[in-house]
């Protein structure tokens, strides 16, 4: 090989940076948009949380309260992460799973695009649709279910969920690169509903048997819940710390997997 | 020629051709392996700058292995493969490549417009989006979701995301599949206007016809493995072969010893006859058995026309099978 073929593969694509941010707006903005026209993924994505949410914290236990802590503002915080953590795996996951298994990632693949760009529309698309479900959360309890709390610590809660969606968006590429088109989304139900269940998301952790209770100490949902119940006053008081770094700790063995796929797609691990 | 500077291209290896072109894109020596499936068999295969290349042959034969290789999508297990003379998986490279490749599900709730826009974004100098549903046939489309769209309109919308970035290089596999005549006619008239404008274009297609309508050479190829390459008029010189039907009592041995008979093999209750020229075996089948019937004439298929050339190539494994 010639020393100018040597210097040209290693050549990088010269975009300016504000080509590069044009891609990745794009990249993300019809990834939003692709997601948003899918029936199937608002539907049952921005649907069952809020449902829940207006059955169990406003229509039936609306007066009631666990501490100082309404049920509807309880609530919030856990629906919420149920929501999150919907929005996250379902957006990344199925989407990566069709993408890779009927070769529109390949089409992709072959273009210019940046690879990264692809990924970090998904964990946007995700965070997006994660603060409209919290936010759709809150405008209810505020309207319907008497919610009040000061401006702050709204904003915390807000924060803390849309942070909240970065290890379930981890989560949902590491299981989008090793389950296909067609399991993807009976996958990502059989992980994500007896975990939203243990975790104390839809029955609050305190009424759930010990040995539940034992087991939701593993689980990232438990503990994204309890960083945003610990907000309105409703949490089990243990370290933030320790559930952040929990949190983290998921987050990368879940890009160390989806990073094994990855490089098994490029063909790295075989020849 | 290609307005590109000769430091990216790679000068073809071949004593004979050093006259020719450049190399864009080569696989040389190249073997792919799917566990114990060969897909490619030791295939060298070169394109040179401004050429329109048809890699030609049956479903299964290997041509989409060749084209993902040249990607970058998928890693030769012995060989290499080469776009402007580096690694296809360079970002430099994959600039100046358009793909056209078979998907099973595009998302569908995107608009034409939208997709076309999003794949542009990608390239320095894409052309401009009018131009690009111009050159695409999308122009009426162009607010419709890729979900409500007819097989042949997706399959356009593949092609003019492959164009969208003006490049110098196009990979098309299976452009046509799927598309009506006017629509394969159309496709055709672009893939021929990127060429005048000095493009490089390797397209695959098991149509012997639309290897012949488009390409500058054709490359055919049978289970994994190269077995002819030239002009298509030299491509159909070795696989012209015309196959004759009848009813006859002459036995298969008599037919077979016939002068450019190729094969004889009994069909239901008739005869076929492959032969290179029909006129004279016709006359001949004729003289001999006055009884002959239900006689039919018809140019050879694909399939037999590489069962002729793999019988004309010197081949050290036998296929026959």
């Amino acid at each position: 090989m010639s020393t100018a073929t040597m210097a040209l593969s290693s050549t990088q694509i010269q975009r300016s940076p504000r080509h590069t941010a044009t891609i990745y707006l794009k990249e993300a903005k019809y990834e939003f948009l692709k997601n948003l026209r899918l029936r199937v993924y608002t539907a049952s994505v921005l649907s069952f949380p809020i449902m829940f949410y207006v059955l169990f914290g406003l229509v039936l236990n609306s007066h009631q309260a666990i501490g100082a802590t309404s049920i509807p503002k309880y609530l919030i915080a856990t629906y919420g992460t149920f929501g999150v953590m919907g929005a996250s795996l379902f957006g990344t996951a199925a989407g990566l799973a069709s993408d890779r298994g009927l070769g529109w990632l390949q089409v992709k693949r072959a273009s210019p695009m940046p690879p990264f760009a692809y990924f970090a529309a998904k964990v946007i698309t995700s965070m997006i649709f994660s603060m409209i479900i919290v936010l759709a959360l809150f405008t209810l309890g505020i309207t319907l279910g008497g919610v009040r709390m000061p401006l702050a610590d709204f904003a915390k809660v807000l924060g803390t969920l849309a942070l909240g969606s970065v290890p379930f968006s981890a989560m949902g590429l590491a299981l989008g690169y090793f389950t296909g088109p067609n399991s993807a989304p009976a996958t990502i139900n059989l992980i994500y509903l007896p975990m939203s269940f243990c975790s104390g998301l839809w029955v609050p952790i305190m009424f759930l048997p010990q040995v539940v209770r034992k087991i939701a100490l593993v689980l990232p949902p438990y503990h994204l819940s309890q960083l945003a119940l610990g907000i309105v006053g409703g949490g089990q008081h243990e370290s933030n710390v320790a559930h952040w770094e929990v949190l983290a700790a998921f987050t990368m063995i879940c890009l160390g997997v989806a990073r094994i796929g990855f490089q098994r797609d490029q063909g790295k691990l075989y020849g | 020629m290609i307005t590109t500077s000769v430091a990216t291209l790679e000068q073809p290896q071949h004593a004979d051709a050093v006259n020719s072109k450049l190399v864009v894109a080569s696989l040389e020596g190249v073997n792919k392996n799917y566990g114990s499936v060969r897909a490619l068999r030791g295939v060298d295969f070169r394109v040179r700058a401004g050429e329109l290349v048809a890699l030609l042959g049956p479903n299964g034969a290997g041509k989409t292995t060749a084209v993902k290789l040249l990607l970058g999508l998928l890693q030769p297990n012995s060989g290499r493969a080469r776009v402007f003379g580096g690694d296809p998986t360079n970002p430099e490279n994959r600039m100046r490549t358009g793909a056209m490749l078979q998907v099973g599900r595009v998302p569908e709730t995107l608009r034409v417009r939208e997709h076309i826009d999003l794949f542009s974004s990608y390239y320095q100098k894409p052309m401009a989006p009018a131009d690009v549903l111009a050159a695409a046939g999308l122009e009426k489309v162009s607010d419709r979701k890729f979900g409500d769209l007819s097989g042949g309109q997706r399959q356009r919308v593949l092609f003019a995301l492959a164009i969208c970035g003006d490049p110098d290089l196009l990979f098309l596999d299976e452009p046509t599949v799927g598309l009506d005549v006017e629509a394969r006619r159309m496709v055709w008239d672009e893939i021929r206007r990127m060429v005048s404008r000095g493009k490089t274009v390797l397209l695959t297609t098991h149509y012997l016809q639309e290897a012949d309508a488009l390409a500058d050479r054709v490359a055919v190829i049978h289970q994994g493995e190269i077995i002819a390459q030239g002009t298509p008029a030299e491509i159909k010189a070795k696989t012209a072969g015309k196959r004759i039907r009848c009813i006859t009592s002459l036995s298969l041995n008599i037919l077979r010893q016939i002068p450019g008979v190729t094969e004889v093999k009994e069909d239901r209750e008739a005869i076929e006859i492959h032969a290179v020229v029909a006129e004279s075996i016709v006359r001949e089948l004729l003289a001999r058995d006055a009884g002959l019937s239900g006689l039919e004439v018809s140019s050879a298929g694909l399939e037999e026309a590489f069962l002729a050339l793999t019988q004309d190539t010197p081949r050290e494994e036998n296929h026959s099978n």
